[in-house]
């Protein structure tokens, strides 16, 4: 039996899941991490991707993330999604309006710096959706 | 004096009355619940990033390399007023109050030679203030369509904000909106949203200066990705504690109403009556002495 620890996920809206689970998956920007108990404090960005929550029971749950940030600190993993929907209930039209949003924003860059971050977030969301109709 | 007839229309007409700002007030009831849920869950995230931006703020205060957002331009001539009101009046003097502070704060910045530039988010803001400040009001935003307030929205006008910083077209952005104590308690409130202002010694306070964090990517990065964030999470914050706060204004304001219009009928009432028995006496007086004239 894995030890367990506090997860929070959170949205602008409501609060997700307050719960405690045995490990956590975040898609941060710098890669995927995975956050067990007692894990040291970070702070960490977040990439538009899947976040895999493992509880006590070993079972897999998975929330579409996208822009925002997780936290560690005293022994609590805190993640704050602008938007954060369980796989099971994110529609394709949702992801589809995501990535016109992004093909916009990249269009729209004024500067490389800018058009650089949109072309990113936009091969990010199409790596979600590549994930998604595999699975 | 009214006559008979005259008085029975008005107690008739007050009864409607009554009867419409009682179902306004159990209206707006039933929708300040609802609000009220709403702002209780957008406060742990709000509460959460800005306890992780205090903390990140502390690192970066009095450094040059902050980031422009929390430092500013270095200039304060040009103040961009974000004012959230409701659309819709009838509710006391909710929509008044936030006008009224916005517009004090207009008229000192003017006198002090400052340019003024004005958002109006809902369209009872825009109407209270565009008499005075007709030409300074450079967007209206109407959320008239929305029922209920969504994160997308907040973030449409937080972006819009953004994007006019960094064209350069003010130095400071304030927020106006009200803060919800209690259903019949709401606040004015004014909020400066650019440059950011933190809380920094609490945060020094509450974590204990103890947690040492990790950065990933490093403080400045992610202090430029959250900034921007964070203009629409305290946009959206204010848009929820007003929502909350109109539905309370409006609950008292028809409250108020409902005994008003009470207390009217009870005195036409009595003027009806006492109208009826002295003409009934009148009646009477004429038959007796039609009687003993005979």
């Amino acid at each position: 039996m894995a030890e367990l620890f506090q997860f929070e996920l959170v949205s602008p809206e409501h609060q997700l899941l307050s719960a405690h689970v045995a490990e956590v998956i975040v898609p941060g920007t710098e890669g995927e991490f995975g956050v067990l108990k007692d894990h040291a404090p970070v702070v960490s960005t977040i990439n538009p991707g899947i976040l895999k929550v493992r509880n006590d029971d070993g079972a897999w749950a998975e929330y579409f993330v996208r822009g925002g940030f997780a936290e560690v600190s005293s022994g609590v993993l805190s993640v704050l999604a602008e938007q954060a929907v369980p796989v099971s209930e994110i529609s394709r039209d949702q992801l589809d309006l995501a990535i016109r949003n992004a093909e916009e924003d990249a269009a729209d860059a004024k500067d490389d710096l800018a058009r650089q971050k949109a072309e990113m977030t936009l091969s990010q969301l199409r790596d979600v959706v590549d994930a998604l109709k595999t699975a | 004096m009214p006559s008979l007839k005259d008085l029975r229309n008005r107690i008739a007409s007050v009864k409607a009355t009554q009867k419409i700002t009682k179902a306004m007030q159990m209206v707006a009831a039933a929708k300040l619940r609802r609000a009220q849920e709403a702002a209780e869950a957008a406060r742990p995230y709000a509460e959460r990033m800005e306890a992780v931006l205090a903390n990140l703020a502390v690192a970066f205060e009095g450094r040059d390399d902050a980031p422009k957002l929390m430092s500013g331009t270095g200039n304060d001539q040009v103040h961009l007023l974000v004012v959230a009101t409701a659309e819709r009046g009838l509710c006391g003097g909710f929509n008044s109050n936030i006008a009224k502070l916005a517009r004090e704060r207009a008229r000192s910045l003017i006198a002090q030679g400052k340019t003024v530039k004005i958002i109006c988010v809902g369209k009872k803001g825009y109407d209270a203030l565009k008499r005075e400040f007709g030409q300074l009001v450079i967007k209206t935003i109407d959320l008239r369509s929305v029922k209920n307030v969504a994160f997308s929205n907040a973030d449409e006008i937080g972006r819009e904000v953004l994007a006019m910083y960094e064209n350069g077209e003010f130095d400071v952005c304030t927020l106006y909106y009200s803060t919800f104590k209690s259903v019949i308690a709401q606040e004015p409130t004014s909020q400066q949203l650019i440059p950011a202002q933190f809380d920094t010694g609490k945060a020094e306070a509450d974590e204990g200066a103890g947690a040492v964090y990790e950065y990933e990517p490093d403080e400045g990065e992610i202090l430029a990705d959250l900034l921007p964030r964070n203009i629409s999470v305290q946009i959206f914050r204010a848009l929820l504690e007003n929502a909350a706060s109109e539905q309370g204004a409006r609950m008292s304001a028809m409250d108020n109403a409902t005994r008003n219009a009470g207390e009217m009928i009870d005195k036409l009432t009595i003027t009806y009556n006492r109208q009826r028995q002295a003409q009934i006496t009148t009646e009477l007086i004429e038959i007796i002495s039609g009687a003993e004239a005979l």
